[in-house]
């Protein structure tokens, strides 16, 4: 067997066929890319605490919309699977041995999302429409 | 495995690296960088969820938080440490996230220098940005807190 050349970042980015984490891999992008553009707004619309009250108020006022809302449950939702999707690989990354039992784990992984899941999506829907009837 | 000492075979992948998906890097700036990722993401496991479960879950969810609710959340060091390591770790997290996906998309590398030198300005422009504000804020220059 030769040496293993270097390969470039891609020869392992596309995706891989015959096992669904494809379908983990995927969301974990979309995921991710969600996040962080949310965090560039959010790092700036927190900025402006420093010029006061009446620019923070103004701007955050954009979020006192029940569209937004439920927009922010989407962010909550992707946040949440992003960082246990992420604490799985890690696991796994860690602890090699544990991929012979990645099926038991992807299905625990996703009891803990479903069951975080109905109560914030329950608290925040309820959060929205008591903004939408005022 | 039962391999030992042969080197990762190049293609096809076999079953247990498919299903480890992208590879281990073998050392250098990539290898830092997936470290990184993996122990910032067990930190922001934390502050993250944390933070968006914190500021949403509780009666009144983000309708509470207004200019007096970060003058008062930022009268503690606590917060105001917790806010400043979830800026900075979920923006140098973000940042390599976007630019090992502008790797595996793009391959020109004009575009892929351009494209990821657009993110790290965006990023180091926000970490400047947040670390003043988080560092700097005093409420008392608009009235008292409380």
């Amino acid at each position: 067997m030769a040496i293993r050349s270097r390969k470039s970042k891609s020869d392992y980015g596309s995706i891989y066929r015959g096992h669904e984490g494809q379908w983990s891999w995927i969301l974990h992008r979309i995921t991710g890319v969600a996040v962080i553009l949310f965090l560039f707004a959010h790092v700036v619309d927190t900025a402006a605490v420093g010029w006061g009250p009446e620019a923070y108020d103004r701007i955050t006022a954009a979020y006192d919309n029940p569209i937004v809302r439920v927009l922010e449950l989407g962010l909550v939702v992707a946040v949440l699977y992003h960082s246990l999707n992420g604490l799985k690989i890690t696991l796994i990354d860690f602890f090699p041995r544990l991929v012979t039992r990645i099926r038991g784990i992807s299905i625990a992984f996703t009891a803990v999302f479903v069951l975080t899941l109905i109560p914030t999506a329950w608290i925040m829907l309820g959060q929205a429409w008591d903004l939408a009837r005022r | 495995m039962a391999t030992t000492t042969s080197p990762r075979p190049a293609a096809p992948p076999d079953a247990r690296e498919a299903a480890l998906g992208r590879g281990r890097p073998i050392g250098g700036f990539e290898l830092w960088t997936w470290v990184f990722m993996r122990i910032s993401g067990l930190l922001l496991l934390v502050l993250a969820v944390g933070h968006t479960l914190i500021m949403h879950l509780p009666a009144g969810g983000v309708d509470r938080i207004n200019f007096g609710f970060v003058a008062v959340r930022w009268q503690s060091p606590f917060w105001r440490t917790w806010d400043w390591m979830l800026l900075m770790l979920a923006l140098l997290h973000g940042i390599n996230g976007l630019r090992t996906i502008t790797l595996d998309y793009v391959r020109p590398p004009g575009w892929r220098f351009a494209i990821t030198m657009a993110f790290y300005v965006i990023g180091f422009t926000l970490m400047v940005l947040g670390t003043v504000i988080v560092v700097t804020f005093d409420p008392t220059r608009w009235g008292p807190v409380g």
